[in-house]
């Protein structure tokens, strides 16, 4: 058990950074989870926690003890690759066994060992096959046993789910949940899919280009995104950028989206933007947060007149996309209320949830 | 189409005779021996008839006239000669390709470490020997180990040593044949360990890495089975090639001295050829074949054992 701590880490590749100083502490018993677009850097990161690349600058500690010159097998940390890297040539036994055999654990405590993390992923049947001899999910497992047996005081997950179909990725998240929840160990897991974050994570760490965005729980990334990338990147489909002006309204302030629009900023939040008044903004609104009009709006329901362009009715909710300010939108609707493309339709905005957007810096305000 | 039309005519159910012809024309597996048929035809000719031909000689006396059925094998096995031949060339065989399996190997290891970069140079200059023609550059080799002119004996008399009888000794023509085979060799076994290096995935590496394997563990437990196959597989194969070599002996020894580094090919050659006894020739050869034949079912046995594990 051991926690992890990244200190101004920095990869260096010939010439491009792929990793610009990261600041990271993993508590013990932790699962992170490092989520970002392609090439940001998630998986060196990983690596250099465990060790596979050397770091160019800064520090890991694992335990509180700097491991930046300890060879992988010292760190006490186990990983699962994006292939699972099984070798071929040794059965599931001897896959998973094969960690504690080069370590030379008595033969009786190596099966029992084999044994119980079979049990816990459901392969025991499994243990004399091949690696070949399994399908994608079952390998996905071994990958994850020959990590468990081992014990170690760090996971390490390599976007272990992505070769996998939609439904096995499903069942196989809920898996990785359920032994983490029985296996507590610190774990850091990389993933471009914003839902494995989201569902696996104690905290979501947003990377892009080499940097961290945001750092929090799932629940804060989605409800107080820091920057527009995170804004972008968490939620699906993604939240609406629409241009606006800030202006002062009513006593207050508001975000002037055009003539017949105009969404108040709650009182809480007026103070820390009233110095960006008479400045062009963007307003991020959720597709969640622009919906139809409901009796029990209240005040913060903006009422917005919108002439659809495409509708795309998903069973339990319909799409609506409509242009506004020059940008297309997209909005969540109740299906009883039957949008139809072409026919102009009153939607409400929720004012409490909208986020103003400084495009000079990309900082949520 | 046109046949199509003439069954469903019919319509009783008799085929027409030129129909039926056309039906098992269309067959799958007739269409398939007809393609490979000029090259059965090639094989037939070029290997097949040589091989029978040289059964049927091997069968008649020194003059070719008389039929003496296994005589000539009879004779061999009373030859002192012949028996030394059978040691000579399983010895040079198996030496030679351990060497040339080994080299190749370590070789194909020092290169994989080489960045991609600067690899393809490495890998061309390293093919040097192999894709040289083997007489010119045993002539090569030879004009080296030449008593007279030898210029490595000539080096290691700058570095103090006595002058090596490189082809006139026993021993030491035995180790100059089987190393200008390793020589020349070496580099097929290079080329293809490489390309069985490249396709280890390095995650496996990675893995064990973590697993807790040192190098030699890395190599034992994961660069090893991962070649098994191929390894097996250029080791049978050149163990052919190698034991049916002719020009490399041919050209630096021709045998000598006192036959002491002649092969199958070699002495079949000496006593066909230089002695005129053509049917005595062809049995020495023909002594190849069993070897030759178990040999190469191992491979193919292998190759199929191979392709049914992917
Ligand atoms: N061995 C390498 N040599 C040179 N550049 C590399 C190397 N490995 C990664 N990079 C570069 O570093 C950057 C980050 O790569 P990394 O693999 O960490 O991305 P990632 O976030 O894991 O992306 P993905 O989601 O596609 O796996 C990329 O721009 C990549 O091109
Ligand atoms: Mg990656």
């Amino acid at each position: 058990m051991a926690d992890v701590t990244l200190n101004k880490l920095v990869k260096t590749f010939d010439r491009t950074e792929a990793v610009c100083g990261i600041d990271l502490e993993i508590a013990n018993n932790e699962f992170v989870v490092l989520v970002g677009p392609s090439g940001c850097g998630k998986s060196t990161t990983l690596r250099m926690i465990a060790g596979l690349e050397e770091i160019t600058e800064g520090d890991v500690l694992i335990g509180g003890r700097r491991v930046n010159d300890v060879p992988p097998k010292d760190r006490n940390i186990a990983m699962v690759f994006q292939n699972y890297a099984l070798y071929p040539h040794m059965t599931v036994a001897e896959n998973m066994s094969f960690g504690l055999r080069l370590r030379k654990y008595p033969k009786a405590e190596i099966k029992q060992r084999v044994v119980e993390a079979a049990d816990i992923l459901g392969i025991d049947d499994l243990l004399d096959r091949k690696p070949r001899q399994l399908s994608g999910g079952q390998r996905q497992r071994v990958a994850m046993g020959r990590s468990i047996v081992r014990n170690p005081e760090v996971f390490l997950f390599d976007e272990p789910l992505s070769n996998l179909d939609a439904k096995l990725r499903g069942q196989m998240r809920i898996e990785i949940k359920r032994i983490h929840q029985k296996v507590r160990t610190t774990t850091v897991y990389v993933t471009h899919d914003q839902v494995e974050a989201m569902t696996l994570a104690d905290r979501v760490v947003v990377m892009n280009k080499g940097r961290i965005e945001q750092v929090g729980s799932p629940s804060d990334l989605y409800h107080k995104p820091s920057t527009r990338f995170v804004a972008g990147f968490i939620g699906s489909p993604a939240m609406n950028f629409i241009p606006c002006k800030l202006v002062e309204a009513n006593g207050g302030l508001a975000a002037k989206v055009n003539d017949t629009i105009s969404v108040p900023i709650p009182a809480d939040r007026s103070d820390r933007v009233r110095a960006q008044v008479g400045k062009e903004l963007m307003l991020g609104l959720r597709p969640e947060h622009i919906r139809e009009q409901r009796a029990d709006d209240g005040a913060t329901g903006v009422a917005c007149a919108v002439t659809p362009d495409v509708v795309e009715p998903l069973g339990m909710e319909t799409m609506v996309y409509f242009g506004l300010n020059g940008v297309e939108i997209c909005a969540r609707v109740a299906p009883e209320a039957s949008p139809n493309p072409g026919t102009p339709l009153t939607l409400s905005i929720d004012a409490n949830r909208a986020h103003l957007i400084d495009p000079s810096s990309d900082m949520v305000l | 189409m046109a046949t199509t039309i003439a069954i469903d005519a019919s319509g009783d159910g008799t085929l027409t005779q030129r129909s039926a012809f056309w039906l098992f024309m269309r067959r799958k597996s007739t269409i398939g021996v007809l393609m490979v048929l000029p090259l059965l035809a090639i094989i037939a000719g070029l290997v097949a008839y040589p091989a029978g031909y040289s059964m049927f000689l091997s069968t008649l006396n020194k003059a070719e006239t008389k039929f003496v059925g296994f005589a000539n094998y009879l004779f061999l096995f009373k030859r002192e000669t012949f028996w030394m031949v059978v040691q000579q060339s399983i010895i040079f065989a198996l030496v030679a390709v351990v060497g040339k399996a080994f080299i190749g190997f370590v070789a194909a290891h020092a290169v994989n470490t080489i960045p991609t970069k600067g690899q393809r140079k490495w890998r061309g200059m390293m093919l040097i020997p192999w894709v040289i023609p083997p007489a010119l550059s045993t002539l090569g080799w030879w004009w080296l180990f030449e008593p007279t002119y030898s210029a490595i004996n000539w080096v290691l008399a700058e570095i103090g040593v006595d002058a090596i009888p490189w082809l006139s000794d026993t021993f030491w023509a035995r180790f100059s044949v089987i190393l200008v085979n390793i020589w020349i060799g070496a580099p097929f076994f290079l080329i293809m360990y490489l390309a069985a290096l490249k396709s280890i995935p390095e995650e496996l590496y990675e893995a064990a890495a973590i697993d807790g394997a040192n190098a030699w563990q890395r190599l034992y437990h994961i660069t090893l089975p991962m070649m098994r196959n191929i390894i097996a597989i250029t080791v049978l194969f050149s163990i052919i090639v190698t034991f049916a070599n002719f020009d490399i002996v041919r050209v630096l020894t021709q045998g000598g001295p006192r036959d002491s580094t002649h092969l199958f090919a070699t002495y079949a050659f000496r006593v066909g050829i230089e002695s005129n006894d053509i049917p005595l020739g062809a049995s020495v050869s023909l002594f190849m074949f069993p070897v030759l034949a178990v040999l190469a079912f191992l491979i193919l046995r292998n190759v199929r054992k191979r392709a049914m594990e992917l």
